[in-house]
């Protein structure tokens, strides 16, 4: 994957230039806004991370500029202003994503590699598959082998939130934001709790579990068996 | 700025200028009135006197001829007064009466006329003292002519005294009004100088100032009240931001010296790379905690400057509280508490539904937090919390009702107020905010937070008005 960094912090920058890379990805970095847009403008980028606070041009502006050039590459936006209704402006601007500072480097991984894969036909299927696990999105029927499992709708949420991401990091954060749509901490952890359950109704009684914890990241699914 | 420039340029003065100005002009007007239909008058009383003469006068020519008009004319001309009169033949040659010295050809055209004259027993030394007479001609049949007039000096005279007095009072409108002007402006300028006064103070920073009030309640006894109940606002805000940046100042410098304190150690103490990782690790733990903290911080800061009202929008309270106890209900059970909702169908509150729903969750959080332990609990029946979202009056409450060990009724006011964190919760995880932010949320939607005894336990009660009535969502 290639990444294009557009932060002014060089340290931050080149940390994550150092990050990006070690995990395998091709990344490289740009100080201020303008060197940011004309890195941008090549198109060659899978995913833009933009910091809302650039020297010259700010974040929104280069995002807005980029979609008025019709260049779709995904966005996601690093800032300092987390609140709600910062977000929004983020998300309105043009952004696909928005993270606020300070961040966990695997939630910031987990949601660029969501962002680049988001134009796979993943979401337009109705019928996501996982191992022998098989979730129909119209029915919501959801069985793994020949046994059907019940689930409640929320649960539902989720399985098919990690199921669409199958094979990615999902973070504790990415899930309170699309299955519950709270922009929160919760101060315990409750989406391990809902997790555990979750497994328990998927993979209890199966050889093969099929829903990981990525220690210190978050959570995937995923076929053991390849 | 000299004061006396200073008085000028005052709105109070300027005011008084147009204000005398106006007068000025009124009375100039009233007494040009008054002088103009005086004269007018006058005129009248002349003219008909002058008629009722000539009528009388000519009655006697038609009586007795010539002879007794220039006797008649002789006997009224010689009595004092103002009366003129002249009898003339054809030619214009006097016969009678006490003028001369009138314009030429007044006497040749019948009718009436201004002119000057002389009276006849007046010396001709003072010549150049021109009287003024109002006259009639009258032609008598046999070419004689009769003249009857009144001296205007009379009528000059009033219309001069008019003139004098409008002149007069027009200056003491004017010198009157000034005084009037500037002692009114002086004592506002006083007032306003003391009120400029006091801000200068309140700038420099003696936040406790307030302004003048003299009670008379007038407009500028308004504008200092409303102003004080301003500043008084302020100083509430002032000293809000600096509790807060104390708080905040105790709330991260805490963890952030166990922070380096933990770095220190393991530089110290640590041989292995497992030791060292095991540091590592707990020191990303450690500011993950204090990124919970700061978020909590600035949530709380948010709701209490009224920020978040933008994003305000009507929402069901109920729905809310089955939300809730839906993401928690899996760890509740977990704990072996029993989690239950009670709902009215529709409790309607306009707000910000992402903080109430915090908060909320902050309360949830807390009850199960606390909640005792399944083996301790009374008569071994498992602990239980109650989520209710009621509408009562015109408030919608949210309520959390546990049966864990609860807040003692004196430090219960204490809990909810801002920042505040009791002892006890310092020593549990999380960043021992919640209350305060659900307390926070409360004040936002002006509504509370109040904590009630549940015997047992403790009894969270979120009161928020009741909004508008649901609309169906389109």
């Amino acid at each position: 994957m290639r990444l294009l960094i557009i932060e002014d912090d060089r340290d931050a920058a080149d940390y994550l230039v150092k990050a990006f890379r070690e995990v395998g990805h091709v990344a490289d970095a740009a100080h201020d806004g303008e060197d940011g847009l004309a890195m941008a403008l090549d198109g060659q980028y899978d995913v833009l991370i933009v910091d809302r606070m650039l020297p010259k041009r700010d974040g929104l502006s280069l995002i807005g500029t980029l979609r008025g050039k019709g260049i779709e590459t995904p966005a996601l936006i690093l800032s300092a202003l987390g609140q709600v209704d910062d977000r929004v402006k983020g998300l309105r601007a043009g952004g696909d994503d928005y993270l606020p500072k300070p961040y966990a480097f695997s939630e910031l991984l987990a949601r660029i590699e969501v962002l680049a894969r988001r134009r796979g036909a993943r979401h337009e299927e109705t019928v996501l598959h996982v191992g022998d696990l098989v979730l129909d999105r119209l029915s919501h029927e959801v069985r793994r082998g020949n046994e059907e499992i019940s689930l409640q709708p929320r649960e539902f949420r989720l399985l098919e939130y990690l199921m669409q991401h199958a094979g990615q990091v999902v973070t504790r954060t990415m899930l309170l934001e699309s299955v519950w749509d709270y922009h929160f901490d919760p101060q315990t952890n409750v989406i391990d709790v809902h997790i555990s359950r979750l497994r328990s109704k998927i993979d209890k009684g199966f050889s093969q579990p099929l829903l990981h914890t990525i220690r210190g990241a978050g959570y995937m699914i995923r076929d053991g068996a390849r | 700025m000299t004061a006396l420039g200073k008085l000028f340029r005052t709105t109070t003065f300027k005011l008084t200028l147009v204000y005398l100005t106006v007068f000025a002009m009124f009375a100039a007007f009233l007494l040009g009135y008054f002088a103009l239909n005086t004269r007018r008058l006058i005129d009248e009383q002349i003219t008909d006197t002058v008629n009722a003469e000539i009528t009388g006068l000519s009655e006697q020519y038609s009586q007795g001829g010539i002879r007794r008009l220039v006797i008649a004319v002789d006997a009224r001309a010689r009595r004092p007064g103002s009366s003129l009169y002249l009898v003339t033949t054809f030619t214009g040659e006097a016969l009678a009466g006490n003028v001369t010295a009138l314009q030429p050809g007044i006497i040749d055209k019948p009718g009436w006329a201004q002119t000057v004259y002389r009276r006849l027993d007046e010396s001709e030394v003072r010549e150049h003292v021109e009287h003024q007479a109002l006259v009639r001609v009258f032609q008598l049949p046999g070419g004689f002519r009769l003249l009857v007039g009144r001296d205007l000096d009379e009528r000059e005279r009033l219309y001069h005294i008019v003139l004098a007095a409008g002149r007069w009072s027009i200056a003491i409108v004017i010198v009157l009004g000034l005084a009037g002007g500037l002692f009114v402006t002086r004592r506002v300028l006083r007032r306003v100088d003391a009120m400029t006064e006091t801000t200068r103070t309140i700038m420099g920073g003696d936040l406790g100032g307030r302004l003048p009030v003299a009670g008379t309640g007038d407009e500028l006894d308004r504008l200092a009240e409303n102003l004080n109940v301003m500043l008084e606002r302020i100083e509430a805000l002032m000293r809000g931001l600096k509790e807060v940046s104390d708080n905040i100042a105790h709330d991260l410098k805490t963890p952030l010296t166990r922070l380096r304190n933990r770095c220190e150690q393991a530089l110290r103490t640590s041989s292995s790379e497992t030791e060292y990782r095991a540091a590592l690790e707990a020191t990303i733990g450690e500011s993950d905690n204090l990124i919970a903290t700061f978020n909590a911080l600035l949530m709380i800061a948010r709701a209490e400057s009224g920020q978040a009202r933008g994003d305000m929008k009507e929402f069901d309270a109920a729905e809310i509280a089955h939300d809730v106890c839906e993401l928690y209900e899996p760890l509740a059970e977990e704990k072996g508490i029993a989690l239950k909702v009670e709902a009215d169908t529709a409790a309607p509150v306009n707000g910000n539904r992402e903080l109430v729903s915090q908060a909320l969750a902050n309360l949830v959080d807390n009850a199960i937090k606390y909640a005792e332990p399944v083996d301790k609990a009374v008569n071994g029946v498992a602990p239980e919390i109650v989520v209710r979202a009621l509408s009562e009056g015109d408030h919608i409450l949210l309520t959390v009702a546990d049966s864990g060990p609860g807040i003692p009724e004196s430090d219960r006011a204490r809990a909810v107020e801002r920042f505040v964190r009791l002892e006890q919760s310092r020593s549990q995880p999380g960043s021992g905010l919640g209350l305060s932010l659900a307390s926070a949320v409360a004040r936002l939607h002006g509504g509370e937070l109040t904590l009630e005894d549940n015997h047992p336990g403790l009894k969270s009660i979120i009161a928020l008005p009741r909004g508008g009535p649901l609309q169906n969502a389109g």
